[in-house]
């Protein structure tokens, strides 16, 4: 079988906010859109203070609770573990958008053009399909079968992996297949400790955090 | 440089209301429950005549009305019949194939056929559960996801319901003593009701949230439980006329004491959790 899942790095990831422009540029979102988002975090009071970069999204989760509160069917988890949705048939009553705890899913009801009126480029990507439904990341499933497709493996030929992943400029984005032992993201899941968001909610995320090495003492 | 008390808006860790839903979603609740509190009550008066009718028809009317509400949040209202397909994990879908099969059970039992009123029983109560479990099947938002919000909007849909059916009391006349006492008996488990939910979930909402409910169940405890319970005791004391007007205005206060509960609920609680990190990255030489 095979699982796809996301690893970020928390330890690398400078903010830089290239993950979420990528992301806009690959799937053409629109202004607020951000199916790839880097949350900016501060902890503590003066002078101990510690801040953090925190890249999130879907989570395409095990059991995902937006799955199961859809009236329509629309959203559906495929058996290598991306969520999906279909355009065509989601009705827009935005359920999931509040029963996914990870705020990833985003609905837009009327275009919103990034300077008022329509550019040439936002009327050449224009995709009336996405309008008034519910929209999230994919993991760019379109690239990931493509590439399998032509013998391509995800998360390590660029062709088919997720543009946020190629676009990370410190790699602290990894994406592959958790069912393969020898997978990229087997091994930095292995060699670090790592957490999952909200996880007392079980739902069973498939995008990992990892915030120290497996191998050094705890530090917190 | 400073931060906002709210956190960062929409890009922040920090718990943020939602804007998915708002007061047309609050309508299917406010809506619902009382047109299925309506028809649950109408049945169990077992009155007969025209008022009856016309009390089960004005529950429908609710239950329409609320679907109607939430049909103007669709974003694609034109494929609204696909909200159908999904029952088997759903409570959206399940709300909906509810209020269909409702529809036939309220108007047999209106035309007086034998055996129809439990079905119409059974289904409003159906209807109002699954509008219970919808919200709370929404895992986002910490204040809906309580298993609280169960009981509490079941009977809230229950006493709203009774509520119209003692303002209409004057006219359908079926408002007896045991059926008022039923009424004083549900207004205090709803505010039990309240109580534990509001319990249950303090620990766990944003602080927004936390001001929004307390206002909201302020309000409920003294205008929504405490004043028709006095009201209803009153008219026990009163002649018919006066115990009428005393408990209608009872029913009156009461129901719109459940409705603002809701659409509080809903508009102005909906916080969700935020981001909270478990760990933060260990960066550098560790001491």
């Amino acid at each position: 079988m095979t699982r796809w899942a996301m690893v970020a790095d928390l330890r690398r990831c400078v903010g830089c906010q290239t993950c979420t422009a990528s992301c806009r540029h690959a799937n053409a979102t629109p202004p607020g859109v951000q199916w790839r988002r880097v949350l900016d975090v501060e902890q503590g009071e003066y002078p101990n203070v510690h801040r953090a970069f925190v890249p999130v999204g879907c989570q395409h989760c095990d059991d995902p609770p937006c799955m199961d509160v859809c009236p329509t069917t629309a959203t559906r988890k495929r058996a290598d573990g991306i969520v999906t949705i279909d355009y065509d048939l989601c009705i827009g009553c935005a359920y999931c958008a509040v029963a996914c705890p990870y705020q990833a899913r985003y609905k837009t009801t009327r275009p919103v053009n990034a300077y008022g009126r329509e550019m040439e480029n936002e009327r050449k990507r224009r995709d009336d399909s996405k309008r008034a439904v519910a929209t999230k990341c994919t993991f760019c499933v379109d690239r990931v079968d493509a590439g399998l497709a032509t013998g391509l493996v995800p998360g390590v030929d660029p062709e088919a992996t997720p543009a946020c992943v190629n676009a990370c400029i410190t790699q602290t984005l990894a994406f592959g297949d958790l069912d393969d032992p020898a997978s990229n993201v087997s091994r930095l899941i292995a060699d670090n400790r790592h957490f999952r968001l909200h996880e007392e909610l079980g739902t069973g995320p498939g995008f990992y955090y990892l915030w120290d090495a497996a191998d050094k003492p705890a530090a917190e | 440089m400073s931060y906002p008390p709210q956190g960062y808006g929409t890009y922040g860790p920090d718990p943020w209301r939602q804007t998915s839903w708002d007061a047309r979603a609050a309508g299917n609740f406010i809506g619902g429950g009382m047109g299925g509190g309506l028809i649950v009550f109408t049945v169990l008066a077992d009155a007969s005549g025209a008022a009856h009718a016309a009390l089960l028809s004005a529950g429908l009317a609710l239950v329409g009305f609320g679907l109607f509400c939430v049909s103007l949040e669709l974003g694609r209202p034109l494929r609204a019949l696909n909200v159908f397909r999904n029952p088997r994990t759903s409570w959206m879908a399940r709300e909906a194939w509810a209020s269909v099969l409702l529809v036939p059970a309220v108007v047999a039992t209106a035309a007086g056929i034998p055996g129809a009123s439990s079905f119409a029983l059974a289904l409003a109560l159906v209807f109002v559960c699954c509008q219970a479990r919808l919200l709370q099947a929404a895992k986002g938002i910490p204040a809906w996801r309580a298993p609280a919000v169960v009981p509490l909007l079941v009977f809230s849909g229950l006493i709203e319901g009774a509520g119209l059916f003692f303002v209409a009391a004057p006219w359908h006349g079926a408002a007896t003593r045991s059926l008022q006492i039923a009424f004083g008996a549900l207004l205090v488990i709803r505010v039990v009701a309240w109580l534990g939910y509001r319990r249950r979930v303090a620990g766990t909402i944003a602080p927004g949230a936390k001001a929004a409910l307390d206002g909201a169940g302020g309000m409920l405890i003294v205008a929504g439980t405490a004043l028709p319970l006095a009201l209803v005791a009153a008219a026990g004391f009163a002649a018919s006329d006066v115990a009428l007007a005393l408990t209608g205005i009872a029913g009156l206060v009461a129901a719109l004491a459940g409705a603002f509960v809701k659409l509080t609920l809903i508009t102005r609680a909906g916080f969700n959790q935020g981001f909270a990190l478990p760990h933060l990255p260990v960066r550098g030489a560790r001491t």
